[in-house]
């Protein structure tokens, strides 16, 4: 029983790595700001739900499985928070969004 | 009411407390909720526990929300994933303003998180009744407006 969760759990970190991954490459193949913002949002909703299951079925109940609720809690929070804060702060300076038609000048640029 | 949502701010706090402390003697436990209780209490005091901070008028709504959103945030993050990977990165950003229903600050505030915390989508600034949207793709930005996470989240708040 023991060795079916170990697998299952190493299989949901793995893939919760996986996103993590995919999100840091999107970070640097997005062209301007908001879209990288968006890559990096795969990070921190899929990734890190799926690798706080893993942590999860690791610790079965216990109180760190508590603070893996609690951490995970967290981050639904406080995320989307940073993310709109930062956002709005480019908003308001000005940060014009990128557009296909523009050339790959501006979009190494932003 | 306003006795029950002292008492549900105290369990929440002492729950809080005991999973992170990690502390089950007894008096360690009744120091622990003796704290809780002050805290509550000096704050009512103070006036700076209000609905807003403890909104536990939405429970019953959360409960149905959340649900929908998690399988929302997943399908919208394997999408993004798939546009990450894709060799010619198919994105068509778009800046939009999606109407919101929503009528207290907690279901405006809920309404702009969830936008954010889709993946594909990002609340960029709130104008009046109006939330200025920045989507990765047009598919994205049409999926919102459709405006079924509008109207959820407006169900939500009317439950309370």
């Amino acid at each position: 029983m023991s060795t079916v969760i170990d697998i299952l759990s190493m299989i949901l970190m793995s893939v919760g790595g996986v996103f993590c991954l995919i999100g840091a490459i999107g970070v640097l193949r997005m062209p301007g700001f908001y879209t990288r913002m968006h890559a990096a949002s795969v990070i921190d909703t899929l990734g890190a739900t799926l690798i706080i299951i893993g942590l999860l079925l690791q610790s079965g109940f216990t109180l760190a499985s508590g603070k893996l609720l609690i951490l995970w809690l967290l981050i639904f929070f406080c995320s989307p928070t940073a993310s709109h804060s930062l956002a709005n702060a480019a908003h308001r300076r000005g940060v014009i969004p990128w557009q296909p038609d523009q050339g790959a000048k501006s979009s190494s640029k932003n | 009411m306003h006795r029950f949502h002292s008492i549900s701010v105290i369990t929440s706090l002492f729950v809080f407390w005991l999973v992170l402390s990690g502390y089950f003697t007894p008096f360690l436990m009744s120091a622990g909720l003796v704290s809780c209780v002050l805290v509550v209490w000096f704050a009512h005091r103070m006036s700076v526990i209000d609905q807003e901070g403890h909104p536990l008028a939405l429970r019953g709504g959360v409960v149905s929300y959340w649900p929908w959103l998690i399988v929302e945030i997943v399908k919208s993050a394997w999408t993004v994933s798939r546009i990450i990977m894709h060799p010619r990165l198919p994105i068509s950003p778009t800046m939009m303003r999606v109407k919101m229903t929503q009528t207290s600050s907690v279901g405006q505030v809920m309404y702009a998180n969830s936008i954010t915390l889709t993946p594909g989508t990002i609340s960029v600034a709130i104008e009046g009744d109006e939330i200025l949207v920045h989507a990765l793709t047009q598919a994205g930005a049409e999926d919102l407006a459709g405006g079924e996470m509008d109207r959820r989240v407006s169900t939500c708040e009317d439950r309370a």
